[in-house]
Parts: structure tokens; sequence; C-alpha cells
């Protein structure tokens, strides 16, 4: 366990230290809001209903950026041969990047969350906890898939076109199923309708999340 | 022990390594020759679990099976690649490294090892500002911090002035005396033959000679040399 979190520190240190990942997630995600604010401007009465999805783009367009620089640092200097070299299983490496990826990701989604209320002029605090829960969620469906995919990708030449080729396919029943959660929140009053999106997230975010962990070790050995 | 049977490693329609034999004893320290593209670092990299020999057997005993995590432990490998974080300083580092290695990662302990290679008073600055031989005793450091048994250096000289080729070889010499097992690529004839006990030419990604030192002297190891890589 003390492994994962070496894993997670270390790059959370390098990310505060370099800022690399969430600076471009930040820019990329609010750019996406600022042009739907544009372009949705007129509608007033409905922009509610926009919302859900235009958040979600916003989180995986940054997300997806996030994860092309997950692997960076391991590229460089053959980081990533001293990882593989420690006596542990290389899960724990799985999931100490999956954990740096999750929590760079929800740094970015709130900073986005916060400045779409504002473009959006939008008021939900009563609705935050099940906003939380579905956004935690979400995210960790998406980092449980994209860490895995990120480690394909980053020994290829187009691992910039090739990460987001591979992922978005992959995550489309969480995406959907968040894009929904978060429309029931925001737009219906009947709480009980998230199980459904809530419990498919689930579902596929273990079975991604397992299936990604006992995966790595062949993805990363040539 | 190491022992490596019929070992084969293709990548697409290239064979780097074809049916490849060799067996290690417990303390034997042995540099590796042959030209760019031999199959050296490719045999390292399998032995050091890195990569998926495509045939053929690995066991490192006691194990009957390919580098499991455990055996990793006993393993130290050390390529041109440093395996260092450029953005954090040579003490987080080392101490990254003992944390996943299960080694003390306490200032002091790390402090010494950084004494030991050359860097103290160096410890707090960012990798990125060291040079490149620098950088190569920092990653020396790192990749003996758990006292292995086991050795494998891949060009590990690559960036080092003459006083750390001097600290390094006073290493490998310590460590013969203390009973480790070395193999090493190496490129230059005589330091690889000065430091070994047991020279081995790969040449096509097969053994093409694996004599102990004590049959040949260097300038006749270095005929046979040249006339095999010709």
């Amino acid at each position: 366990m003390y492994k994962i979190w070496a894993i997670f520190r270390k790059d959370l240190i390098i990310e505060f230290r370099t800022k690399d990942s969430l600076t471009s997630m930040l820019f990329f995600g609010i750019v996406v809001l600022v042009i739907f604010n544009f372009a949705l401007g007129s509608l007033h009465e409905t922009i509610r209903s926009a919302v859900p999805g235009v958040l979600w783009v916003a989180f995986t367009f940054s997300g997806t950026l996030g994860l092309n620089r997950l692997f960076a640092a391991e590229k460089e200097n053959g980081c990533l041969q001293g990882l593989l070299m420690i006596p542990a299983d290389r899960g724990a490496i799985y999931l100490g990047k999956m954990l740096a990826s999750f929590i760079f990701m929800l740094i970015a989604e709130a900073v986005i969350f916060i400045i779409g209320l504002v473009l959006f002029n939008l008021t939900v605090w009563a609705e935050i906890p099940y906003l939380l829960l579905v956004f935690v969620i979400g995210t960790l469906g998406f980092s449980a898939v994209g860490t895995l995919l990120s480690a394909i990708a980053v020994n290829t030449r187009l691992r910039e076109v090739l990460l987001p080729l591979m992922l978005f396919p992959v995550i489309l029943p969480i995406l959907i199923s968040a894009v929904e959660a978060t429309d029931i929140i925001l737009n219906a009053a009947d709480y009980r309708a998230l199980k459904l999106p809530l419990t498919i997230m689930t579902a596929f975010t273990i079975l991604f999340g397992t299936i990604s962990c006992l995966l790595f070790e062949r993805v990363l050995e040539e | 022990m190491i022992e490596v049977r019929n070992l084969a490693k293709h990548f697409g329609r290239f064979s780097a390594l074809r049916n490849l034999n060799l067996t290690v004893s417990d303390g034997d320290f042995i540099s590796l020759f042959g030209k760019n593209g031999a199959g050296k670092t490719t045999l390292l990299r399998i032995l050091a679990g890195l990569s998926r020999p495509s045939s053929g057997e690995l066991y490192i005993k006691p194990s009957r099976q390919a580098p499991s995590r455990f055996i990793r432990g006993r393993i130290g490998y050390l390529s041109h690649d440093t395996s260092l974080y450029m953005d954090l300083t040579a003490l987080e580092n080392l101490r990254f490294y003992a944390r996943l290695m299960d080694v003390p990662a306490n200032a002091p302990a790390l402090s010494e090892r950084m004494k030991q290679v050359g860097l103290s008073g160096r410890e707090r600055d960012p990798v990125r500002s060291f040079s490149r031989g620098m950088q190569q005793r920092l990653a020396i450091a790192r990749a003996f911090l758990h006292d292995p048994d086991i050795l494998l250096l891949d060009e590990p000289f690559t960036g080092l002035d003459s006083s750390g080729g001097d600290f390094f070889k006073d290493y490998l010499a310590s460590a013969r005396a203390g009973g480790k097992t070395c193999i090493m690529a190496i490129h230059d004839f005589r330091l690889g033959y000065e430091i070994a006990d047991r020279l081995v030419v790969i040449n096509g990604g097969t053994i093409a000679l694996d004599i102990p030192k004590s049959s040949l002297n260097y300038e006749q190891f270095h005929e046979k040399l040249k006339h095999l890589l010709a």
C-alpha cells in the first residue's frame, strides 16, 4: 500500500512543482466552457439542460490531456524501467498512477465546475453532494481505463492521437451514464432515477479497474 | 545462479537473440562484448525482467521461473538511462526509490549513499541541474540502494569522468570481493577485460565466445575479439 502512496506522492510533488498537466487541463477545460457559453448564450430558459453535456465534454477533454502527460515523466530518462525493477506487484504502479490521474482530474473538474456555474449562472448548493458523487465515480472510471491506455499509448509515436482513439469508445458507457446522472441531479426532482446510471458507472469502473490492473504488467513489458 | 536456455527474442522480423545459452554461477563477473545491435542490451533487459523472451527458458535460482517480484529485489539494473526524475532533488529521487525497494529512506542513510558516490552536499539540488556524470553517479547510488546480489550493468561507465570511472571500478571491485554476481555490457575492450573474470562475446544474437579471462592475455583477447566482430 505504501508503494502505491509513494508513486502517487512522487507524481503529486512533480506536478505541483512543474504544473505541466494541471495548467493545460484547466486551460483547455475553461476554453471549452467559454465556447459553449457563447454558443448557448441565447438559451436562457433551457441552459440548465445543456450543462451536464457541456461539463462532461470539458472534463473529458481536459482529462485526456492529463492522461497524455501521465507517463511522460516516466519516459524521460527511462524512469519506467526503474519502477519496473521494484520488488512489488506491478499493479502497484498502476494504482499509484491511477490515483494521481484521479486527483489531478478532480482538481481540474472542481475549478472547471465552479467557472461553469459562474458562466452559466447556475445555483446548485443543494445538489452539490449528489454531483460530487457522480463526479467522483465518473472520474474514477475514466482514470481506471485512461491509466492503462496511457501506458499503452506512451510507447507509440502517435500517442496524442492514439490515446483518445482508444479511450473514448471504451469509456462511453461511463460517460453516457455520468451525463445522464448529472442531468437528473440538475434537472429532475426525483433522485431515485440516479440509481441506474450510478450502478452502471460503478459496475464499469470496477470491471475496467480490475481488468486494467491485471493487464498492466503485460502492457509494460516489451 | 542464472541459467538461460535457448533464449530468443524477436522484434517483428528482426531477431535480437537466437538460441542463446548461458550459465552464470554465483560470484561470476562477466564482461559482455559485441557490436551495436548484437543483443547485449536485450539479454540484460530479459535477465532484469524488463522484457519478455519470445521463446526459451530463464531461471534465476532459487526461482524456477522468469524474474518475479521477489527476484527483482535481488537485481540491480543500471543502464545508460539513469531512471532519475529531473524535477525531483537528488535526495527525493533516492528517498522515492528507497521506499519502493523496502530500504531505510531516512535522510542520514541516503546522505551517506550520496557521499559514497561523491555527491555530498548536493542532496537538495534538482537532478536537472546535475551534469551527465553527476547524474550517472546518482544513478549508481539509485540502482544499488538495496544492495543487490546480481548486478546487471549496461554501459555503466557512460558519462563518468576519470574520477567517476575510478570510483565505479572500486565499487565493482568491492562488489566482486563481496561475492556478488555481475554481467556488464561494455564497449571499452580494455576496461571490460580489466574488470571481469569471464569474457563473453555476443554476435548476431548468440554467444560467439565464452572464456575465463585467465585463458587469454589482453592482446590475445583483443585480436580474437577484432576477428570475431569483423
